[in-house]
């Protein structure tokens, strides 16, 4: 210990702590600062480069996920077009078949009736002619029946007979 | 620290075969050297007695700090150096400013403006035209001492650093406008070591909030002292941070800071410890004040005693080198001086760690805030 004490050196001491005093203030404006900051700097452009990177995936994932809905909705849209599509063309032959149908059954009915009323003028028709011919024949008949007195005579005759057997 | 662990051990396959030579030598070597005593006799007993206290006095030496910059010895004998003469400032009286080749490595007397100077282990006494020094009975000299302002071979290697770390630091600081954000060159390597204390140091000490204001500190006492660590391994032969003054200034400028940048609570913790009966706080307030010197006196004398006693350990294994005088010897000083200084690579950063990051803890305990569950 007393040779450390003899070996100290005032000088040495002044100068070095002079040096050291004025290192650390020059190094600290001229090299500690910038370089510290400069490291600061690019760890915190690191830094944010990995969080924009991060967000870009993450919005890519979004996006994707996006498209993939969208691809989905309009796979869903469509598959119920072409449902709609196929319900509006069934429903079109449905009704096309039920028009067509009550449309036939009209026209039937309507010509049924026609042939219906055709028909009945034509009987009423017939019935008529047959009714002048019978009249006609009827009276063409009584008239060559009643022609002679013999022919009345004998009618009457026949006649009697006919109510007395009633 | 895995970083500097991985860097500095070899393969286990490597490390096993370099234990197996280590060990073979270390057993080895004793037989060479007695047989060696036998045949050079009594003679060679002297010479290396007197090689073993060079190597010590050489060891003691250049662990102090030195008035001038000595890059290689030309001449032992003679005291022929080549070196670099670096300027004494002397405040005796008036301001004294002169060469320290004057001194002549403490062989000649300085004369300056009539007033008369000696070196003597290392320290400048004030004497007479002759160079006399009176001793007392420790054999300290008596001599009057003029207060030192010297620019020493350690305040040169300061200065030194300090340029190194700025143009270092300020060439990184400038790479990032120029190459938009990223290092370039040799800075690709200093940053990560940057952002480490930032984030294995200040912040799990001092916590998110409040780091900031300490970074400035603690980068540059890391790299101040992992750079003067490496420093003093180089063959410059400088040993700034195993120098007691050094470790004692870094060690008050934390103590300074944690002092005046110390909140409430902090203070409560010490002189009135909340949780404990009356009369444990009155006998916990010595104590906890006397902790609070005695933390930046243990960072002092950590690096201090780490880094004299490395660079003893190293110096010694290779004065063996020296001493040894045979090739198994030797190698066998080598390698373990070659395995050392591995370590002492390791220890360089690692003392500096230790150092930057208990600052860092005693800041962040100086900025705790109140906790009600104790």
């Amino acid at each position: 210990m007393e040779k450390l004490l003899d070996q100290f050196s005032y000088g040495l001491f002044f100068w070095q702590l002079l040096i050291l005093v004025v290192l650390v203030l020059v190094l600290k404006k001229y090299a500690w600062k910038p370089i510290l900051n400069a490291v600061n700097d690019r760890e915190e452009g690191i830094k944010n480069a990995l969080a924009s990177a991060e967000e870009a995936r993450k919005e890519m994932q979004n996006l994707q996920a996006d498209n993939e809905k969208l691809l989905q909705e309009a796979r869903a849209e469509r598959e119920a077009m072409i449902k709609e599509a196929r319900e509006v063309k069934e429903k079109m032959i449905a009704d096309a078949k039920g028009e067509a149908q009550t449309q036939a059954d009209k026209i039937i009915k309507q010509a049924q009736q026609t042939i219906e009323s055709e028909k009945q003028a034509a009987v009423a028709e017939l019935k008529n002619q047959v009714a002048s011919l019978s009249v006609e024949i009827a009276e063409k008949v009584v008239k060559s029946e009643l022609s002679s007195n013999d022919k009345q005579l004998k009618l009457v005759d026949d006649m009697l007979e006919e109510v007395t057997l009633n | 620290m895995h970083r500097f662990l991985r860097h500095h051990y070899l393969s286990d396959m490597q490390r096993e075969f370099t234990v197996k030579i280590l060990a073979f030598l270390f057993f080895m070597a004793p037989l060479f050297g007695m047989a060696q005593h036998e045949l050079n006799g009594k003679g060679a007993e002297v010479g290396k007695d007197d090689k073993r206290s060079s190597i010590k006095e050489f060891i003691n030496h250049h662990l102090l700090d030195s008035y001038d910059f000595t890059l290689y010895t030309v001449d032992e004998e003679n005291n022929e150096h080549v070196s670099l003469p670096l300027p004494v400032i002397l405040w005796d009286g008036g301001l004294k400013v002169f060469s320290s080749s004057k001194f002549h490595h403490g062989e000649e007397v300085a004369e300056v403006n009539g007033d008369f100077y000696k070196l003597y282990h290392n320290k400048i006494y004030k004497t007479d035209a002759q160079g006399a020094l009176e001793f007392d009975d420790h054999h300290h000299p008596t001599n009057a001492k003029p207060l030192d302002f010297s620019i020493t071979k350690n305040v040169v290697t300061m200065l030194l650093v300090s340029i190194l770390m700025f143009l270092l630091f300020r060439g990184l600081a400038k790479s990032y406008s120029k190459n938009s954000g990223i290092p370039t060159g040799i800075g690709r390597f200093f940053e990560p070591l940057v952002v480490f204390v930032r984030d294995e140091i200040a912040i799990p000490n001092i916590g998110e909030k409040k780091y900031k204001k300490y970074m400035s500190f603690l980068l540059t006492i890391f790299f101040f002292i992992w750079f003067l660590n490496l420093l003093g391994m180089t063959p410059l032969g400088v040993n700034v941070t195993g120098n007691i003054a050094v470790t004692f200034g870094l060690a008050l400028l934390t103590f300074l800071i944690t002092t005046f940048t110390a909140n409430k609570n902090y203070w409560g913790h010490i002189f009135w410890m909340p949780g404990v009966p009356k009369l444990m706080k009155i006998v916990l307030a010595p104590i906890e004040l006397l902790g609070v010197f005695i933390k930046p006196f243990s960072l002092m004398i950590r690096l201090y005693a780490n880094m004299t006693a490395g660079h003893v350990v190293i110096m010694s294994i290779i004065g063996l080198m020296f001493l040894f005088k045979n090739w198994i010897g030797s190698s066998l000083s080598f390698s373990l001086a070659f395995a050392l200084s591995l370590l002492e690579l390791l220890v360089a950063a690692l003392q500096a760690y230790i150092f930057t990051m208990l600052s860092a803890l005693y800041f962040g305990m100086a900025n705790e805030e109140h906790h009600d569950d104790h």
